[in-house]
């Protein structure tokens, strides 16, 4: 079915605008850039209309990447269910997204720059997706990496930017030690890394090796998916162009932590203690993050905080056993939140680079379209029904409630929570008077039709795409009955969170400050975002720093690299200098040594007793 | 002939050779030293072919010709520099020939 022109199209678009682009016309660079993603998505459609129903997966080798004694790793890719929803989202969804970039990164510099970055992206992610063994889906894993770092320091000249990417890519390198150390021990196990190999003998391993996998691959997960203790490179992220945030941070790449653990399902159902412990971390993180979304007044730090929320919402949902219910949330997510940051990537554009809240308001009847498409993306997170949100939260609290009631009510609680920091940043961006000194305009079409696009999805995507149901033949199933109750209290919360927005902010505005200063040390621990990152400063970055600086640096490099290559020049200039003194240019006391010299031959021969 | 014994040849040769060396370090005359050197030359020529006629060998003779060879040559070659250095420095003092030690 040539499975390897899904990502191959977006590595020749990333070839030719990589190596060409510069001297493109712009228009050019859009053919190249968004036509292969476009063909791409054309081709995966082609493809799963070709392999429908997609009972069984499907899979080609194309050649044997690495041999060496038992590892042998070809480079396969493959299809099946959970491929085919990842492939639509991320080329479908990743279409779109080009295409309002050409609105957006319209009066941007390094226009070709960014596509090709882009596209390659786009290469990495498919190839993750399609990877049939660990290795090949490491391929991508870091490949992504690298494009998320590229991207976020797209705006190489600001220091916060380049600061920002280092981060992101530290920090997943954390994740990724993880990973790697899970790839060794399912290799020592199993003596394969192809994930048919591996999941058919899974059963059969030691319950303590699985779970030791289970957590390592969950450190890889919670470094690519941003959950505690790895999520603080996400907020600060943001420094990227906004497409990118919405892209990768949002709707893609921060999602291959939960593919790669759904993935992962067979070794996940044997090691219920891994499972437990990523339900646990999801459920700390979507509460966490959440907490610090509610104070936060850059808009785009808000959708940056409800994307480490929501991520946290999956980790719940494969953790407690409903890997399709985490994979339905995967998607709803990826239509609703890659609409709220193409959004506010349109507001922003629209005030000429404004971010801070404070700065903007009473908006809905300026950027109307942007308004109406944001409105269905904040309905849908905060879970009302019949949004899509709704149906894909819905399933994993119900899972969790199953798993551990008190999961359930956490997760409402933060529902509601969701739903209030959501409509806070709605209604102060396009409600009350406009605070700002800009003077808006609404985007192109090539950005609107895109989010309009998106809004449909946030509102159909739910009940039109029934991934548990899609999913069912692949997952365990899990047996949980339908509670109308629980589903009630859910949305209410939603509910409640959506009203306290509208009282604080709309009705009454000055009430928000006033209840800020109620809980003043509260308010400004959560603003301060609880000082997470001033404490990693201080418990990691800077001890590290101190380290490199006094031990690496001065010490073994200064002190002893250093002190050998100098000491052999110091040696050998000793040495010399002491050599020198013989060089008198006093041909007389040469004639001296010489004759020293065949004296003292002359007496060596006697006492050796002469030639033989 | 045969009533010289051979060791007095070697001795003379050494004798010679000494001055050869007392010669060259002692004075500082270019010229004189260059002689020495040609006198410690014909002291170990000496020693070659008294050698080669106790060892009824034609070995060293043809040392003593090679060496009487270099030693024209070097003779040659010498004294060409000498003259130079003379015509340079107005002085054929050692001890003041020596530029190139720093």
């Amino acid at each position: 079915m040539q499975l390897w022109l899904i990502p191959i199209f977006p590595l020749l678009g990333f070839l030719i605008n990589g190596i060409f682009g510069k001297r493109f016309p712009k228009t050019l660079v859009n053919v190249f850039a968004i036509g292969s993603v476009v063909l791409s998505f054309l081709w995966v459609l082609k493809t799963l209309n070709a392999l429908a129903p997609l009972n069984q997966s499907y899979s080609e080798h194309y050649f044997t990447w690495i041999q060496s004694g038992a590892l042998k790793i070809g480079w396969d890719m493959s299809v099946d269910r959970l491929t085919a929803i990842m492939l639509l989202v991320v080329t479908g969804i990743g279409s779109l997204i080009h295409i309002y970039s050409i609105g957006y990164m319209a009066h941007e510099g390094g226009y070709y720059r960014f596509f090709a970055y882009l596209n390659l992206f786009m290469f990495f992610m498919l190839t993750l997706v399609l990877g049939a063994n660990y290795l090949v889906l490491f391929v991508g894993w870091e490949g992504v990496g690298l494009c998320s770092y590229l991207l976020i320091g797209f705006y190489f000249d600001k220091k916060f930017a380049t600061n920002a990417g280092n981060k992101a890519f530290i920090v997943n390198r954390i994740g990724d030690f993880g990973f790697s150390l899970a790839m060794f021990l399912i290799f020592k196990q199993f003596g394969s890394l192809d994930f048919g190999t591996v999941f058919a003998q899974a059963p059969g391993a030691p319950t303590a090796l699985l779970t030791t996998i289970g957590l390592l691959l969950m450190v890889g997960a919670a470094g690519k998916s941003a959950q505690i203790p790895l999520y603080v490179w996400l907020p600060d992220a943001m420094a990227g162009p906004t497409p990118v945030s919405a892209l990768i941070h949002a709707a893609t790449m921060v999602t291959a932590g939960v593919y790669m653990t759904a993935r992962s399902f067979p070794i996940y159902t044997h090691a219920p203690d891994a499972m437990n412990v990523i339900a646990i971390i999801g459920i700390a993180t979507a509460f966490f993050a959440a907490t610090i979304g509610l104070a936060q007044n850059d808009i785009k730090k808000v959708f940056a905080y409800s994307t480490v929320s929501q991520l946290g919402y999956m980790f719940v949902g494969v953790g407690c056993g409903a890997f399709s219910a985490g994979v339905y949330h995967l998607m709803t997510h990826a239509f609703f939140k890659a609409l709220l940051f193409l959004g506010s990537g349109s507001v922003i554009h629209a005030l000429s680079g404004e971010q801070d809240m404070r700065n903007m308001g009473g908006l809905r009847t300026k950027i109307k379209w942007t308004f109406l498409t944001m409105m269905c993306a904040a309905v849908a997170i905060a879970g009302i029904p019949p949004f899509a949100g709704f149906f894909s939260k819905d399933a994993i609290l119900l899972a969790a409630h199953h798993h551990a009631p008190w999961m359930y009510w956490v997760g409402t609680i933060t529902a509601g929570m969701t739903a209030f920091y959501v409509f806070r940043a709605m209604f102060m961006t396009f409600f009350g008077e406009y605070r700002g000194h800009e003077h808006p305009h609404e985007s192109p079409p090539v950005m609107i039709v895109p989010l309009a696009i998106l809004a449909l999805l946030s509102i159909g995507g739910g009940f039109l795409f029934k991934i548990p149901e899609f999913l069912g033949t692949m997952f365990p199933t899990l047996e949980v009955e339908e509670d109308i109750m629980l589903m009630v209290i859910s949305t209410s919360a939603g509910l409640i969170g959506i009203l306290l927005a509208y009282v604080m902010y709309v009705a009454k505005p000055g009430m928000a400050d006033s209840v800020a200063n109620s809980f003043g040390g509260l308010y400004k621990l959560v603003y301060n975002k609880y000082f997470v990152d001033e404490i990693y400063d201080a418990a990691v970055v800077n001890p590290t720093i101190a380290g490199s600086r006094t031990v690496l640096w001065k010490g073994a490099d200064a002190g002893l690299i250093d002190g050998i290559v100098n000491g052999t020049g110091t040696l050998a200039r000793g040495v010399g200098g002491v050599l020198r003194r013989l060089q008198s240019g006093n041909v007389r006391s040469y004639a001296t040594w010489v004759l020293a010299g065949s004296v003292l031959v002359i007496v060596a021969l006697g006492i050796a007793g002469g030639v033989k | 002939m045969s009533a010289v014994p051979i060791s007095w040849f070697l001795t003379l040769s050494a004798i010679l050779f000494a001055l050869g060396i007392a010669g060259f370090l002692f004075r500082r005359n270019i010229i004189t030293i260059f002689m020495s050197i040609e006198l410690m030359l014909n002291a170990v020529n000496l020693s070659f072919v008294t050698f080669s006629y106790q060892l009824k060998k034609v070995d060293g003779h043809l040392f003593t010709f090679f060496v009487m060879v270099v030693a024209a040559a070097e003779a040659a070659v010498g004294l060409a520099i000498i003259l130079t250095v003379f015509k340079n420095r107005q002085t054929l003092n050692i001890d003041e020939v020596d530029s190139m030690k720093d």
